[in-house]
């Protein structure tokens, strides 16, 4: 087994022994991503040089016998949303392409404090609004099971460079699925925590009541390992939990009786692909053997996720995202010099609005791609004067409807299981044009969003054409130890998380 | 008959809480910095950042809302009030829309004078918001170039909205006196109108008797008005225009949308403001990146408990325990809480509300307003005025030579002892008063001819002979002993 191909737990070991340095851990990872990156299209920006100096650091420190960090000496990437004092923190948009936050986010520093190795900043779909990757400003990024797929997103980058092996761990963020979903396409370990479970604080908002960072790994062992790093109240975040973190990188491994596994009929319903629901169905076998309880429950309101999100996630991203109008920074639109010797000449569809509404318009208009602006109209509409009681208020008591749901659920069930998405990864430019078809990915993840609760996705098969197939597990608020358990059950005795690409 | 109106007014006011920092940021709410040196990445708007509430902000905020008696609901949240301007960072205002911590309240006004009757002013709500930053247009020299500061940024305002009750400018002039007062009385604000500190606009239309029926004309907002005198001219202004506006076109409510009208202080006039380019759909939504607050009863009964005597409680008891008349009391109360308390120990020390109350009005006050000089600066503890009080009460010193005992006081830093032997006062004793007014009456047959005659006013050449004679001689005392001593009184010494 190559260096590369140990799970992140792993070389930690090794680091700690002293067997491995993190300079050595370092360059493998960068030579990695040298060969595959161009393929790929994982990344934004690769810090080559900060991540080997990083890395010398730590290692000096270790030999010292200086007290180091939880996650010394291990690569981590993280998705372009977080902000990284001075560096790019570009939201893969035009609007943001220059902009260099003056802070990190509150998840940045615990990184830094735990010696974790900066390595590079992830693509992601625009403002994390999407879920292919493909509505990244820069480039798409391609599933390293098949790079004429998409790796889904909006996580896309975080999970493909842990797929490729560019990085043992990543930080993604999940809306509505965001890191679920990729890692169900591509193969790996993404675990959405709790609201309020990590911090926000300097995660670039796209839709704050359901916006969470979390981690993404090869194993559920190195998720616990990285969420244990990222959870933890921050007072700059007034939507962060005060709840102690437990030591999840040792509890993962306590042994588990007596699990009740609870499933839903609908999410077997038409629709979802045949190799899915088979690997599915294997998986919950899988569980049976290991002594689980496997029953079916209702979640009647499950089928309002969808459309429930799609009407709070673009309201509260039509807010979040009116910060961005040329003014105080970011991408600003400048009206074309006016020709020699001539007067300006003014575009005429727009000859009647002021200066200051051109600045605003001509500047959205070029800085967001089309994604983003659909999602600011269909908030800026469902919030109008007159629709806000018909949509935004609506849709806020489905969102406690389907939080009841799980409340009840979570009486007579450890964990809930689903699959991630009815099919494996899809083709690049399938569904560009069908953003209906794109948001209906979704269905199976967004309630986990909606009700604030914790989920997890892992590998658990692969489809007849070889494409990674995703089981995720659901587990009650700030139930992300018996979640973590219950997944780390299922990977001690299967090994779909140790296949690895063929790049 | 030719048709009469009323003014029906109801107020905006903006006030600033005099926090030490911002509303959702720990930036500094100093006034007069240079332009965009007390900002960071939550007040700026920056990506990622999230605003975490100011719990003295919302503290000061529930002092004032318990002091305008308004009920304060146990579970209040935070709107986002969108729009876009250059002076808004964020694309949106933190405000409080449906669900604001307090409402229902009222602050009761009167006029000494009487040109109204006592009422209660509603306040319909008052909530806590963000300020916006500052815009400075400066088209003069044609480059029509903006500049923002935002220093102001989120700043914590409490908005105070009251009923439409005021029927006069003088009334919303009074309201805003009254409410000023209360605000200083609890520290919230320092109230300064000059620094933006409080800021005024206000909804205004007449109900015009016609003979027929009552017509209502469009509610103007009125806006622009830097000061309470400003807004006591707009109003009357305003409500004058509204009528012959009225009798020109019959305009009536719900006939033209509400008009947003500027006061122009040097013309006098109320112009017509440019709407503002966006629409006003705010599209308000709940903050999603706070938390509601929950403000149980026992923390709305400890405020009270804890907000002190206010100026209403304070005007009576002044009267009733000082037995000052209510023109008095006000005047004293008006002054603010620190001459309040002056006059309060004065007249405990020196046994007489009346005399502390007319002596600070007519001597401290003079000298504060002419010295431009607060009562913590004045060189005059209250127990060395209440001192002098005394003694002017006992007739050691009259009231004129009480005066220059003062004045030395503050001048030259005395003691009250300290003046009376440096200005050589001493009482006489009865005796040396009694053969002090003997040798007047012998010296001046003249004066006693004609007091015995009937002019007893006569007498008052004998009180200024005295004074020459010894600036210590009670002038009421002499005029005393020299009717007796003229008139054969026995009861004399």
């Amino acid at each position: 087994m190559t260096l590369l191909e140990l799970t992140a737990t792993e070389q930690l070991r090794q680091l700690e022994a002293g067997e491995l340095t993190a300079a050595e851990l370092t360059r493998a990872y960068l030579e990695r991503i040298a060969r595959v990156e161009p393929q790929v299209q994982a990344f934004t920006r690769v810090n080559a040089d900060a991540a080997r100096q990083q890395a010398a650091l730590v290692d000096r420190r270790r030999r010292q016998g200086d007290r180091v960090g939880r996650l010394a000496g291990l690569p981590v990437a993280v998705k372009d949303v977080l902000c990284t004092q001075g560096a790019p923190t570009t939201c893969a948009s035009r609007m943001l392409a220059d902009f260099r936050p003056p802070y990190d986010a509150t998840v940045i520093a615990r990184l830094r404090a735990a010696d974790a190795i900066l390595i590079g900043k992830t693509n992601m779909d625009e403002f994390a609004m999407g879920g292919s990757t493909e509505n990244s400003a820069l480039h798409p990024t391609r599933n390293p099971w098949d790079l004429t797929r998409s790796p889904g997103g909006s996580s896309g980058g975080a999970a493909a460079c842990v797929a490729a092996g560019m990085a043992p761990l990543s930080v993604g963020s999940d809306t509505g699925g965001s890191i679920r979903q990729p890692a169900g396409l591509c193969g790996v370990v993404g675990l959405k925590p709790t609201y309020g479970r990590v911090s926000r604080f300097g995660l670039v908002a796209f839709a704050s009541s359901l916006d969470q960072v979390g981690p993404m790994a090869r194993s559920v062992e190195d998720a616990a390992l990285l969420l244990e790093t990222l959870a933890g109240h921050d007072s700059r975040d007034s939507t962060s939990a005060n709840v102690p973190v437990p030591a999840y990188h040792r509890s993962v491994r306590e042994p588990l009786n007596g699990l009740r596994v609870g499933i839903v009929p609908e999410h077997f319903a038409q629709g979802l692909d045949a190799d899915v629901e088979q690997a599915i169905r294997e998986a919950l076998r899988v569980y049976e053997s290991l002594g689980a309880d496997v029953r079916e429950v209702k979640l009647p309101h499950a089928r309002y996720a969808v459309a429930t999100y799609y009407v709070i996630a673009p309201c509260e991203a039509s807010s979040n995202l009116a910060r961005y109008d040329g003014v105080h920074y970011g991408y600003r639109w400048s009206p074309p010099p006016a020709p020699v010797g001539g007067e300006p000449v003014p575009s005429p569809p727009d000859a009647d609005e002021s200066d200051l509404v051109r600045l605003y318009r001509r500047t959205r208009a070029e800085g967001f791609g089309m994604e983003v602006k659909r999602r600011i109209m269909l908030g800026t509409y469902a919030l109008s004067a007159g629709y806000y009681d018909a949509y935004y208020l609506k849709a806020l008591k489905v969102r406690r409807l389907i939080r009841q749901d799980f409340d009840d659920v979570f009486r007579d069930v450890d964990l809930v299981a689903s699959p991630v998405t009815a099919a494996p990864a899809f083709e690049l430019g399938e569904m560009v044009h069908d953003p209906l078809k794109m948001y209906l990915i979704d269905l199976y993840t967004v309630s986990a969003n909606l009700a604030g609760i914790p989920g997890i996705s892992m590998p658990c098969g692969f489809s007849s054409s070889g494409l990674p197939i995703g089981l995720q597990l659901l587990a009650p608020s700030f139930g992300e130890e018996i979640l973590l358990r219950g997944a780390y059950r299922f990977q001690q005795v299967t090994d779909w998380h140790r296949r690895s690409p063929s790049l | 008959m030719s048709p009469t109106f009323v003014t029906v007014i109801g107020l905006e006011v903006h006030v600033q809480l005099a926090t030490r920092s911002k509303l959702f940021c720990r930036c500094s709410t100093r006034f007069g910095a240079s332009p965009n040196t007390q900002t960071c990445p939550v007040c700026i708007g920056m990506p990622g950042v999230l605003p975490v509430m100011n719990g003295e902000a919302f503290h000061l905020a529930l002092r004032t809302a318990v002091a305008l008696n308004c009920s304060i609901p146990e579970f209040t949240k935070w709107d986002r009030k969108q729009y876009y301007y250059p002076d808004l960072p964020k694309g949106y205002q933190i405000s409080q829309y449906d669900l604001p911590m307090s409402e229902n309240g009222y602050l009761e006004i009167s006029d000494p004078k009487e040109r109204f009757e006592t009422k209660r002013v509603g306040v319909r709500r008052a909530h806590l918001e963000e300020d916006a930053g500052k815009s400075m247009h400066d088209d003069a020299q044609g480059t029509a170039e903006s500049r923002i500061d935002l220093n102001r940024t989120g700043t914590p305002l409490l908005e105070i909205v009251s009923e439409p009750d005021m029927r006069s400018a003088l009334e919303a002039k009074t309201f805003l006196t009254e409410l000023k007062l209360l605000l200083t009385y609890l520290g919230v604000s320092d109230c300064n109108m000059q620094e933006g500190s409080l800021r005024v606009d206000a909804n205004v239309n007449i109900h015009v008797t016609t003979g027929r029926d009552v017509a209502a004309t469009p509610i103007v907002e009125v806006k622009n008005m830097n000061s309470f005198r400003a807004v006591e001219r707009a109003l009357a202004f305003e409500a004058g225009r509204q009528f012959e506006h009225w009798r020109q076109t019959g305009q009536r409510l719900g006939d033209v949308p509400k008009q947003t009208r500027g006061w122009d202080d040097a013309s006098g006039v109320t112009r017509p403001q440019r709407h503002k380019e966006e629409s006003s759909d705010y599209r308000y939504f709940p903050d999603p990146d706070l938390v509601p607050v929950k403000v149980p009863p026992d923390r709305v009964e400890r405020v009270r408990s804890e907000l002190g005597e206010l100026p209403a409680a304070l005007r009576q008891r002044l009267v009733q325990h000082y037995g000052l008349s209510s023109y008095d009391s006000d005047v004293l109360v008006n002054q603010g809480r620190p001459l309040a308390t002056y006059f309060q120990q004065v007249a405990d020390r020196c046994g007489d509300g009346k005399l502390a109350s007319n002596w600070i009005q007519q001597d401290v006050l003079r000298r504060l307003n002419a010295e431009g000089v607060s009562i913590h600066t004045l060189a005059l503890r209250p127990e060395d005025l209440a001192e002098l009080l005394r003694r002017v009460k006992a007739g050691d010193v009259d009231t004129t030579r009480g005066r220059e005992v003062l004045d030395a006081m503050i001048a030259q830093r005395w003691s009250v002892d300290e003046a009376f032997s440096e200005l050589g006062i001493e009482s006489l004793d009865e005796q040396q008063l009694v053969a002090l007014c003997r040798e007047l009456v012998d010296a001046n047959p003249k004066i006693v001819e004609d007091v015995r005659s009937g002019k007893i006013k006569a007498a008052g050449a004998l009180i200024g002979q005295a004074r020459q004679r010894s600036p210590n001689a009670n002038p009421s005392r002499v005029r005393q002993i020299c009717l007796a001593l003229i008139t054969g009184d026995a009861s004399l010494p």
